[in-house]
This record gives structure tokens, sequence and C-alpha cells, in this order.
């Protein structure tokens, strides 16, 4: 099947089999930060956001991504541009091996864009369906609550251009 | 294997009449049923996907049809294509069916209340299914469309049992009927796991029960999860509460009832004889609705 969508901006054209998981395919795109942990919807590993909704890329057929914008955990940022929530994962300790971090920051980026000043229950209810088997949870709830903190002291953006309009 | 995806339910009907036809709704049940059994009752087959068919979707108010009581008869339309997170975010289901709305909190994770939808949950008929108990007590009627007719069916006689309903071939379920319980009604879930969240309930129980005059209880309805083929009810502990105060006296002896009266499994999540002490404590929770 022909697939058109957006990963991370940028416009993807892909052929991928009808029993083709979104996962394997956008792994194969060599979306490497897309992990795949248990492949039965339980440990969040694979999570991605489609159309900014938090989802799991083992339970979705590639066939559903086409014509979706896709943000995986490398959308959110990079080394040399680190997202406020990568970084404040780094700063806390948040990562131990790393497995299940991109998963993580994205449970973490769909709950700030709902709730920017989250409690701690509000955060572990939101990372509740992402298990970390190495750190324990108490650092990565700090770091998204750090991360919140950042945001909400951050300057709006403007983007170019748009500061007459 | 082969994936459809319908625009509207012109599209739909004629994707269903194609050998092996089965509808994908959220995926969070079949797609990991087909890869851990490629070659079972599931799968290959034709795979229908609800993704793009906007017409099983959204929750409708309809209403002013008079009960025989003279008061005024309300039903939530919930299209069956709605996730359980949009669900959970829609303010008629919060205020008219609270009971569902904490079903739905207490189901599966984040990311599975994005995918899952209700129609799913329903037709998926687990034991452990977790709107089923509080769709139950709120007599829900589900609506099956074929190409040529639509039908309505009261969900108790639709879940036949563990993953068997009466959705006949080139039959969808397009929406879930709930009538608006009547003021006065108190409303409750509960549902006990082994952890918080992402946990398949061990025992639940869904309570809608309407107090009339000083208090007293004049209608009990009960209905278990998990603790049964399919959900279970137990006539004889609605029975005992009537014309009794919502007291823990009284819930204390229907919880007797119940213990005596369940016949639940052993599994890995719990055994029988927990199943059965559980059943019957949840009963004494409704005691904080008086």
């Amino acid at each position: 099947m022909k697939l058109s969508f957006t990963l991370n901006g940028t416009l993807v054209r892909a052929d991928a089999d009808p029993d083709m998981r979104a996962v394997d395919l956008l792994r194969e795109l060599n979306a490497l930060d897309v992990k795949e942990g248990c492949g039965t919807g339980e440990c969040g590993a694979c999570s991605i956001l489609v159309d900014g909704v938090h989802k799991l890329s083992c339970l979705l057929l590639a066939a559903q991504l086409d014509g979706r914008e896709l943000t995986t955990a490398a959308g959110l940022g990079g080394q040399a541009a680190p997202h406020p929530i990568q970084r404040a994962f780094a700063e806390h300790g948040a990562v131990q091996c790393g497995f299940c971090t991109p998963g993580m920051t994205i449970a973490a980026a769909a709950l700030l864009a709902q709730n920017p000043d989250p409690t701690r229950l509000d955060v572990r209810r939101a990372l509740s369906g992402n298990l970390c088997r190495c750190t324990g949870y108490v650092k990565i709830v700090d770091a998204v609550r750090a991360a919140a903190r950042e945001l909400a002291d951050a300057p709006a953006e403007t983007p170019a251009g748009e500061a007459d309009a | 294997m082969n994936v459809l995806f319908p625009r509207h339910l012109k599209q739909l009907f004629k994707a269903l009449a194609e050998p092996g036809a089965r509808i994908l709704a959220g995926g969070t049940d079949l797609l990991v049923r087909l890869r851990s059994k490629p070659d079972g009752p599931d799968g290959p087959g034709t795979l229908v996907s609800l993704d793009r068919l906007a017409a099983l979707r959204g929750v409708t108010e309809e209403g002013a049809g008079h009960e025989p009581s003279g008061g005024l008869h309300r039903i939530l339309r919930l299209g069956a294509a709605c996730t359980h997170a949009e669900l959970l975010a829609h303010p008629l289901v919060r205020a008219r069916l609270p009971m569902l709305a904490q079903a739905l909190a207490d189901l599966g994770s984040p990311p599975i209340r994005n995918m899952g939808t209700l129609g799913g949950n329903i037709c998926t008929a687990s034991p452990a299914g977790d709107t089923l108990p509080p769709l139950l007590v709120l007599g829900a009627e589900v609506e099956l469309a074929s190409a040529t007719k639509t039908r309505l069916l009261p969900l108790e006689q639709f879940l036949l049992g563990p993953g068997r309903t009466a959705l006949q071939p080139g039959e969808v379920l397009t929406a879930v009927r709930v009538p608006v319980p009547a003021l006065h009604t108190r409303q409750h879930f509960e549902k006990v796991g082994r952890r918080d969240a992402l946990a398949v309930a061990v025992v639940s129980l869904a309570a809608l029960v309407r107090l009339g005059h000083g208090g007293k209880i004049a209608e009990a309805r009960l209905a278990w999860g998990s603790v049964a083929p399919t959900v279970w009810r137990c006539p004889e502990a609605e029975a005992a509460l009537v014309g009794r105060r919502l007291s823990l006296t009284a819930l204390a002896e229907a919880a007797t009832l119940v213990r005596t009266q369940v016949q639940p499994i052993s599994d890995v999540r719990a055994s029988a004889d927990y199943r059965r002490e559980v059943a019957g404590n949840l009963l004494l929770r409704l005691a904080m609705l008086e």
C-alpha cells in the first residue's frame, strides 16, 4: 500500500504491506527512537504522537498512518537542540538504560500540551502506560515537573514575520 | 491480509461483505490477537478499519419522549467508534453518566484510552470489560446496523459469553443508547485490579440506586465484572436492598447474599475465594452514597 505522512515535520512516502505495523515501518524508516518493548500495548516504549495524540505504534497498522502527522521523540528535539523535557530527563537522572525514555518523553509531551502545570499525581497518571524497569519513577516524575516549570517560564514563541500580523 | 478504510456507511457495508471481513476499531485487542495467533479464528482475511468513518463517532442527547410515569425520558447516544478518551472528556458523559466516566478513567492507560473504542470494548465481550457493568445497570441498548436494516438490542442480550456477542456477519455496532438516569439516582463504579493503572479488573462493581421516600431504596441495580463469563447480576441482593436505607447493616446483609451466590474462578490475577470476598466487600462502599 502506498502511504504518505509527515514524520517529525518531513513528508515521507512509503510502501507497506497491509499487515505491517506502524512500529515496524517507522523503524525501517530509521526512526530508531521508536522502540518495541512488549508489542502488546502494555509498556509504552513505542509511543508516538499521531496528530498530537499519544498512541502506541505497535497497535497501529502502518496503513493507518496515511495522511497523518507523526511526532516521535526525535521530533521533540535532538542532541543539538533538546526539548525542555529531554533536557530535564538528563538533568534529573531520569534515564538509566534509556529504552523507555523516548516513550516517556512522548507521554510527557502529550500531558504538558493539555496540562501545563501537572501535579505529581497528574504526571503519574499520564505516564501510567509507560513502564520503566531500571530507575523507578521518582526521577522521571521530577523531570516532567521541572520541564513543566521551564516551559511555563519560557517566553511564548513568536514565529518570525508573525509579530505584526 | 487486506485492510480497507471505508469513509461512509455504504462503503463500510460493502467492505463487510468481503470474505473473512473483521472490523478493526481501536486495535488494542484485535491486533494483539492477530499477531499471537495469525492462523486463529480472527485472521487472516480483510480488516475493515473504522479510522476514516466519521459516521460512528460523536455523542448526542436525544430525548423528550415521555415515560409512562410522565417523567422526561432522555437518551445519550454514544457513537461506537468514540475512543474512551473522547467519551471521558465529553461534558454530557461526565454530567449524566458519572459511573461510566469512572469506568473509562480506570480503563487501560492514556494511550490505550486514546485508541480503544467503546464499541470495541463491548464487542470484545471480555468478562473483565470495564464499560460493561456500568452500561448494563444503566439499561443500555446497542444499535446494530447492516446494509439492509438497523436493530436495537438490550446489552444483556447482546453479550452471549466470553468473546461472544449477537453481532451477525455484515453487521456493525454503530452506537450505544444509554437512558439518562432519573434525578435522585445514585451512580457508583469501582474496580479492583493488581495496580491502579493498566490493570485487568480482578472484580468490578457498577451500581445504580434510586432513592425514594425518606432515603429508602426504591430500586437497586447491581452488576459485577470479572466474576463470571459475562457481567453478573445478583437479583437476590438487589431485592434485599429495596425498602432499606443505604446503611452498612443493609449492605452487609446484601453482601452476604452476593458471596453465597457468586461463582467466580481462580486465574493468574486472583483466586476464586478472593474474588468472592471482594465482590461482597465492594457493595459496602455504597454506604458512602447515602
